[in-house]
């Protein structure tokens, strides 16, 4: 990947990064209600495996800490704050919420709730891919914690049953809301829980873009090759509790402090310093832009649109 | 109009709807090379091949789950679920994931599928393959639910269904795959939503759907024809939406209302229908609506407990006898 693409995707995580802390602000402040899962921490998953695929081309289905994901495939910042906020100009008409984010003009097919519900939708995606026999894939991001559903198990069979061109990417972040992979999960190696299917699997660290987007590369072309489905395990850490009603007493400062050491934005950034093609002052700069666009377009925005009008209540329940 | 089979116009509706389609499919267990255990999808595998006709695992949750993500790009699946006993396993999806898809993401997806299941009480199937359970699915928003009581309904309430962009599930029943009826020989497509008369009357209208239908028509004859009681059916082929309209109108002509299902009394079509005649036409009433149904019991294997669990013709005689004083 050329450096002049790899400082967009800074400026891409930066982004990232920055609407999630100040998600985390407008939740403090009421502005945002009900369950809000944050990603920091976690981005070099996302970014690594989007920019190895198809943004906007390739169809992307996750769980509820769906943020970022459906900002990377094309959804406008302003409209999954609008969102957040419940209001009508929100991605998702301010029906959905946070853990419900839709944007299927850029095929992102939504932020699911339950967890592991999107495994068996992902093979339903690949499975109409397959039908109609365009080249996209169907990429599915995951928890670690989702792989204990029964839907996990059902759906690997089937996809490899079906030779379905899906993509399972499982970051593993190591707790399931507040309890740690050790005392949920009899193998803490997911990929290794997936050769009981016959599908190609792989980790890798998924705090390094570089490292992921090298490894997603193999797993992207594999499925779209034809060659059925394949899982990529990223290890990786959340920096936030599980959602905002978490206080995070289930690990210590200690260990947190250890993965901050390996924030992966600051991993990107300072491999861009190393080759030249970014200074601290311009990383600043940026860090600046990106909060100044938030706070003048995205917060804006969210904060001037109108409320869906009570009278629709109904509508869209049936077509 | 030829006359055929329940399962004969499940199938037909079939074949047409993927010979006119390439994205309509169908899938569930045995339902390819075995041919269907209700013989619903009889000769499609031969015709269509596996990538449309799916034999799938016994994982009902996640075969389901897979439809509806199919769904989401316009393939329209056809899904057999084998027995409603073992839609327990999928409600997860189909209530989570398709009921919901099209309003949390402000309409931007919606889930054109099509759940096919049978239910009820055939012969000596024990407690966990007996068990109806419509009222469960016709209670959640989303999702529309629909139940045949006959070939020609059979056939077109499936063409209609897999011509909808909503979810509907299409309640079946163990026993009546081989009813015969007249089925039109043109394409026909049933509506989704109202009732229809089964039979007119003037005295009390027997509300029914799928095999209570039969039973409120045979019930209604021997109204008539030993105690001189004009009875009307009322068939509800949809049970959500219920046709409210056509419940108000029925019970204000004739003033007296017994509603039989074949589920278990709480929360269901009875309590439901009911509720309606409460708010819609109460002051038409000239007596208290009554309910026939199951017992309150997993249904046993032994034939003689298992008949006197399900409610049959006599009992809706005897309902309505008790409403006129005769009992």
């Amino acid at each position: 990947m050329k450096l002049e693409d790899k400082k967009r995707v800074l400026r891409e995580m930066v982004l990232a990064r920055r609407f999630e802390e100040r998600c985390y602000q407008a939740y403090i402040e009421r502005k945002i209600g009900g369950f809000l899962h944050l990603y920091p921490g976690q981005e070099a998953c996302c970014y690594g495996v989007m920019e190895a695929a198809r943004p906007g081309h390739d169809y992307v289905i996750t769980g509820y800490r769906d943020h970022v994901h459906a900002m990377k495939c094309g959804a406008d910042p302003k409209a999954v704050m609008a969102e957040l906020y419940g209001k009508e100009t929100g991605v998702s008409k301010g029906r959905g919420g946070s853990m419900h984010i839709f944007d299927a003009a850029h095929r992102f097919m939504g932020g699911y709730a339950l967890v592991g519900g999107p495994f068996p939708l992902a093979a339903g995606i690949a499975k109409a891919i397959q039908l109609k026999g365009g080249d996209e894939i169907s990429i599915c991001f995951l928890g670690d914690a989702a792989n204990n559903q029964g839907t996990f198990h059902e759906t690997l069979n089937m996809a490899a049953l079906y030779k379905l061109p899906v993509l399972f990417v499982c970051e593993n972040n190591q707790y399931g809301i507040g309890t740690a992979i050790d005392r949920s999960t009899a193998v803490l190696d997911q990929f290794k829980r997936v050769c009981g299917y016959d599908i190609q699997a792989s980790q890798c660290d998924g705090q390094d873009f570089d490292v992921v987007y090298e490894h997603a590369k193999k797993a992207v072309a594999h499925v779209r090759n034809g060659n059925g489905p394949y899982f990529l395990e990223l290890m990786t850490y959340r920096y936030r509790g599980h959602s905002m009603s978490d206080s995070r007493g289930y690990r210590t400062r200690e260990e947190e402090e250890l993965w901050k050491q390996r924030d992966p934005v600051f991993i990107l950034r300072d491999r861009l310093i190393d080759a030249k093609a970014l200074t601290l002052d311009e990383f600043s700069a940026m860090e600046k832009d990106v909060d100044n666009y938030i706070e003048n377009e995205v917060i804006k925005f969210a904060e001037e649109s109108p409320e869906p009008n009570v009278a629709e209540l109904e509508k869209y329940v049936l077509a | 109009m030829a006359e055929m089979m329940y399962w004969e116009g499940l199938q037909r509706a079939h074949d047409e709807e993927m010979a006119r389609d390439p994205l309509v499919i169908c899938m569930g267990e045995d339902i390819g090379v075995a041919g269907g255990t209700y013989k619903a999808t009889k000769g499609l595998y031969e015709k269509y091949g596996p990538l449309r006709v799916m034999d799938t695992p016994i994982s009902e949750n996640s075969y389901t789950g897979l439809g509806i993500g199919a769904s989401f790009l316009g393939v329209r699946p056809i899904i057999e679920i084998m027995s409603v006993n073992f839609a327990w396993l999928a409600m997860d999806q189909m209530f989570n994931s398709a009921a919901k898809v099209r309003y949390m993401s402000g309409g931007q997806l919606t889930a054109p599928v099509v759940f096919r299941s049978p239910g009820g009480s055939a012969h000596q199937l024990g407690a966990q393959h007996s068990a109806r359970m419509e009222k469960v699915f016709m209670g959640v928003a989303g999702l529309r639910v629909v139940t045949p009581s006959n070939p020609k309904q059979a056939y077109g309430l499936l063409k209609s269904a897999v011509r909808s962009d909503d979810p509907v599930f299409i309640y079946e029943h163990e026993l009546m795959y081989n009813m015969k009826g007249e089925v039109p020989d043109q394409e026909y497509f049933h509506p989704l939503e109202g009732s229809e008369i089964a039979r007119a009357g003037t005295d009390v209208t027997l509300f029914g759907y799928n095999i209570s239908v039969h039973w409120c028509l045979k019930a209604a004859e021997i109204l008539a024809t030993q105690y001189h009681i004009s009875a009307e059916v009322v068939d509800m082929y949809s049970l959500a939406p219920l046709d409210r309209a056509g419940i108000k109108k029925s019970v204000s002509k004739t003033h007296r209302a017994v509603i039989a299902e074949e589920d278990e009394a709480p929360c269901g079509v009875g309590s439901e229908v009911m509720a309606i005649i409460n708010e819609e036409c109460f002051f038409d009433l000239d007596a208290a609506p009554v309910r026939v149904h199951s017992a309150l019991v997993p249904q046993p294997y032994n034939h003689k407990l298992e008949m006197a669990a399900i409610p049959d013709h006599e009992d809706v005689v005897n309902a309505v006898l008790k409403l006129f004083g005769k009992a």
